[in-house]
């Protein structure tokens, strides 16, 4: 079933175009990811659905227009955003606390999640003293805790060091086949993009359009190395080779 | 996951030992006008030593006391109504920006008039009590204020804005819950150089006219030719100063107290 579909989005800023041409669609329960290079334009495509822009084109989420009013979405944005001056339990709360949960309740809810993300003990911490891959888990945990219908994940671990990047990558695919969020993950990791991913829109560089679309058939738990080690490889080569040689475009190929 | 420290307060002799090099200088200034005003033979009605002027001080201390009462009641009076304003007209502007357009100019003008001038003028049209002295110090005080909160506002990160209102949040909760916390070490920064202006502006509201006060002290120890009496009015209201200075370190302590957690990280050495 089909939740999210995009069909000819298009946002251009003063002049510049960003977006030329986005047609993509996430599935219920399904990890799909954007690929594509720096400044292709791919938080401007976030920005498009949490309403914080408007662009052309149509947006639908089961089958109805997306509008300001729906709030479908839980977005962690590309920096982890975390607040400096609240601890890390009252970061984890904030979107609770926008939706008017009680503070009491609120606590509850995340309390169950600080030992799944890894956080348990520091919940009276500012996120100041947490290093980087518990910030990011911090973020995450505020960010699913809403509940929403569907994740919006904005460069999780873009700014981690590789060896923490690695480790993330591991833990969240392992707790995407616990809790089978609907995502759609921005990346341009291609490594990331493979192990993480059911689907991949890989873009070209900006104004950003659809070049590829591209199916990862890996068997879960995925394993860096693995028996499917050899495969994922294959596909991530292919991926960057389309990356790297850009085809020039010829009008859209895709519907 | 590297291990995190737990919070440890810093001690209080590392907050003595960053006080030693200013204790030194100032000392060494006083030691030098000290020997100046001993052994150049200059008139003590022209510059007293400062062990005179300790003495006259101290002889004083009623007197000095007496009229600084009123100088911290219209500083103290001053501060708050400047800091209510600041806060309320940073929130108009922030909320209609267009607002700031209109404002900016008049605030900045009422910067550039000259306080010898503006002194008097003030205390013609509202006499000798405290309104003119609480409308100089405001005056004095509220445009610094008033920059470092509109500048604080917008310091705020723009992905935390942009996913507050993915979460559904309205611009009020914005304000409260992203925007005004993100102000707090402008404007703490704001709070110090006005904190120093206040003093000074209410003791030229007193200069131009009042019935007590170390405004008004000093324009008579200058009259009566009391160099030492002027000058220990001047002590009086430096340490007014300095403890006003030293409230405001304390209560931006008190206020963020995630800034000094951020320094007790493992491996980051707090500053000194
Ligand atoms: N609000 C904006 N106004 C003008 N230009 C913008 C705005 N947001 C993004 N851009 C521009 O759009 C391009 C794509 O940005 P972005 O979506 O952040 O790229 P990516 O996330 O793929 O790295 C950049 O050139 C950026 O300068
Ligand atoms: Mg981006």
């Amino acid at each position: 079933m089909r939740r999210l579909e995009l069909r000819h989005v298009r946002k251009a800023f003063d002049g510049l175009d960003v977006l030329a041409d986005i047609s993509l669609s996430v599935g219920a329960g399904e990890f799909v990811s954007i690929l594509g290079p720096s400044g292709a334009g791919k938080s401007t495509l976030f920005q498009l659905l949490t309403g914080a822009e408007h662009g052309e084109g149509e947006m639908f989420f089961d089958g109805a227009p997306l509008d300001d009013h729906g709030r479908h979405f839980a977005f962690m944005p590309q920096r982890d955003a975390l607040m400096p001056w609240r601890r890390i339990l009252d970061n984890t709360t904030l979107g609770l606390e926008v939706q008017g949960v009680k503070r009491k309740a609120a606590r509850a809810r995340v309390a169950s999640l600080f030992a799944e993300f890894g956080l348990a003990g520091f919940e009276r911490h500012f996120p100041a003293q947490l290093s980087g891959g518990m910030r990011q888990r911090a973020a995450l945990l505020r960010t699913v805790v809403q509940e929403r219908d569907m994740l919006l994940l904005d460069e999780p671990f873009g700014a981690l060091d590789a060896l923490t990047r690695a480790a993330m990558q591991r833990w969240l695919e392992q707790m995407w086949r616990h809790h089978r969020w609907t995502a759609l993950l921005i990346t341009h990791d291609v490594r990331e993009a493979v192990f993480l991913s059911d689907r991949i829109y890989v873009l070209s560089a900006r104004p950003a359009r659809v070049v590829r679309e591209i199916r990862v058939p890996l068997p879960r738990p995925r394993d860096p190395a693995g028996a499917a080690a050899q495969q994922a490889g294959a596909l991530e080569a292919e991926i960057l080779d389309i990356l790297l040689n850009p085809q020039p475009f010829k009008g859209h190929d895709h519907d | 996951m590297p291990v995190v420290s737990p919070v440890a307060p810093r001690p209080l002799s590392a907050s003595l030992a960053k006080a030693v090099p200013a204790i030194i200088s100032v000392g060494l200034l006083a030691v030098a006008w000290q020997l100046y005003a001993t052994y150049s033979g200059i008139k003590p009605t022209i510059l007293p030593a400062p062990s005179r002027v300790l003495e006259q001080a101290m002889l004083n201390r009623d007197a000095l006391i007496d009229n600084a009462v009123p100088t911290i009641r219209a500083t103290l009076a001053g501060f708050a109504c400047s800091l209510a304003a600041a806060f309320a007209l940073s929130m108009l502007v922030d909320f209609f920006q267009p607002m700031r357009r209109a404002l900016f100019p008049v605030f900045i003008v009422s910067q550039t008039l000259p306080l010898v001038a503006i002194a008097p003028l003030v205390v013609l049209w509202f006499g000798f009590g405290l309104a003119p002295k609480i409308m100089l110090v405001a005056l004095v005080t509220f445009f610094p204020m008033l920059v470092a909160l509109v500048q604080g506002y917008e310091a705020t990160e723009v992905e935390i804005g942009q996913m507050l209102r993915a979460m559904g949040a309205g611009r009020w909760r914005v304000f409260v819950v992203a925007r005004l916390p993100s102000a707090l070490p402008y404007f703490f920064a704001g709070l110090r150089i006005s904190i120093t202006y206040a003093v000074v502006g209410a003791i030229f509201a007193e200069y131009a006219g009042a019935a007590k006060g170390l405004g008004i002290y000093m324009l008579n120890a200058k009259n009566n030719f009391r160099p030492d009496l002027v000058l220990a009015a001047v002590g009086v209201s430096a340490t007014l100063t300095l403890v006003l200075f030293g409230l405001t370190v304390l209560l931006q302590r008190l206020a963020m107290p995630w800034e000094r957690a951020g320094q007790q990280r493992a491996g980051k050495v707090p500053r000194q």
